[in-house]
């Protein structure tokens, strides 16, 4: 029966002691945080991407609250809605964001890249990329080995049978994680609304384009003259694209009739976007 | 001196925790995907696991003892190491934020983790002295954190390799662990306890 006695007092005794030190320390030793990174946290999409340069939504709500500096539009996967939100709880002035979405420079899929070796190492880009640079004969193309695919925390990219990597607008955020992971650097930002990308990396000369690959851009320069505005520049053999001009000039792509190889594509899923999209998309 | 080095080394590798007495499988599993976070995880396994069994130790010899109550011993030691956990987070949140960064969100998942109550319970088994139980501490924290920094860099290679589709990840961690408990088996017998 004493024990009986002994046993609860003994677990209030501790229990209330506790629970007094616990209250004490919270007093005592509390941190205060600013209860505006909360609000900041809350609104970030949380992939955790790092998209903005910080490891993770926390560290970047942190990051914008705390430092003057820092810009409230860094989120890219939230785009203009939640810049404008993380602009307002945090008293700073809210600038335009540009919405980008990946975009793959390469089109040699088994079938158009020729194949030079096998490779049968690990199966990862970056692996294969240091080893011997691949199967293909090309040194700037598409490894196909989905290292982007693998890095992609939206679910927005997948490898599609061709060994080419396909993104998928609507679930693509843009936060670039697939671009710094490629060895290659064949994946780029750019605006939805685009007219016209070019569907590749190679920078080699017309010649050895054309013995790797039946889908390269050999940089002969016809877009570049075909286009009235200026928009396209051949840089090193290889047609490039100022999305800005491209965007806001142009509304009919005859750059894309002329292309031998026809590497330069309509850039939305093989449509050329009519008028009432572009202006959907810009809006 | 040497018994207590026997103690140690016993308790840090032929008694490791997870690979020969399988506890703290969750930690174990959960905080082995990279080296950098399994580190930090050990560190602060280290030091609470040595901190609370020093703490529970003196409450169970000048409270529950000294009353009879050695039976509540499970209870008590499950809230004395989680109040004492919070009050360790508070203090290093305040006075080293640097300290907080790195350890941070283990500190509280440690909180309500059995390898954590189970050096208490050991202890209080084999009736350690103070300094006794402190070296036990101190040593499963260490076999603890061994074991886990091993299995994280084992891990980490593992990402990069061609594992059959079925058992990828979890699967092959398990099997993974499997050997590493096998090899560890070797020690078993080392040292007479």
């Amino acid at each position: 029966m004493l024990t009986a006695i002994y046993a609860i007092l003994v677990m209030i005794g501790l229990g209330m002691m506790f629970g007094l030190l616990i209250s004490f320390a919270n007093k005592k030793w509390s941190v205060e945080v600013d209860p505006r990174i909360h609000e900041v946290d809350e609104v970030l999409p949380k992939g955790q991407c790092g998209g903005c340069g910080y490891p993770g939504c926390m560290a970047y709500a942190e990051a914008v609250v705390m430092n003057p500096n820092v810009p409230p539009n860094l989120c890219t996967p939230g785009k203009d809605a939640v810049a404008k939100q993380v602009a307002e709880i945090t008293g700073k002035k809210a600038e335009a964001m540009e919405t980008v979405i990946a975009f793959v420079r390469c089109a040699g899929t088994y079938e158009k890249a020729i194949r030079t070796g096998e490779y049968k190492g690990v199966k990862d880009c970056v692996s294969a990329n240091i080893l011997v640079g691949g199967d293909k004969g090309c040194t700037y193309g598409c490894l196909g080995y989905g290292t982007c695919v693998k890095v992609c925390m939206f679910d927005a990219m997948k490898m599609s049978p061709e060994g080419i990597p396909v993104v998928n607008p609507d679930k693509c955020t843009g936060c670039g994680k697939c671009a710094t992971v490629c060895p290659r650097t064949i994946i780029t930002l750019t605006p939805p609304g685009v007219m016209v990308k070019v569907n590749c990396n190679s920078h080699d000369k017309g010649a050895i384009v054309r013995k790797h690959c039946k889908a390269g851009c050999i940089g002969c320069g016809m877009c570049s003259k075909d286009c009235p505005y200026g928009a396209i520049v051949i840089d090193n053999f290889l047609a490039v694209v100022d999305s800005k001009i491209c965007l806001e000039k142009c509304s009919d792509p005859v750059c894309l009739t002329r292309c031998p190889t026809k590497v330069i594509r309509p850039a939305i899923w093989g449509v050329v976007p009519g008028k009432e999209l572009r202006e959907e998309i810009k809006a | 001196m040497s018994e207590y080095f026997l103690l140690f080394m016993g308790a840090a590798i032929v008694n490791n925790f997870v690979l020969t007495r399988y506890l703290g499988l969750c930690i174990f599993f959960g905080v082995s995907k990279n080296f950098h976070a399994s580190s930090s995880m050990g560190l602060a396994i280290i030091s609470i696991m040595t901190m609370s069994s020093m703490l529970t130790w003196t409450i169970e010899h000048f409270i529950l003892l000294p009353l009879g109550l050695y039976f509540l011993k499970t209870i008590v030691f499950v809230v004395v190491i989680a109040v004492f956990v919070q009050i360790l987070e508070m203090v290093i949140k305040k006075f080293m934020p640097t300290l907080y960064n790195v350890w941070g969100i283990y500190l509280l998942l440690v909180a309500t983790n059995c390898v954590i109550l189970g050096v208490p319970l050991i202890n209080a088994e084999a009736n350690y002295n103070f300094l006794k139980s402190t070296v036990n501490a101190l040593g499963s924290g260490t076999g603890f954190a061994i074991a886990l920094i091993l299995f994280a860099s084992l891990r980490e290679k593992l990402q990069f390799s061609d594992v059959p589709k079925s058992i990828e990840g979890l699967g092959i961690a398990f099997i993974l662990a499997g050997m590493l408990a096998l090899a560890f088996q070797g020690f078993s017998g080392m040292i007479p306890l």
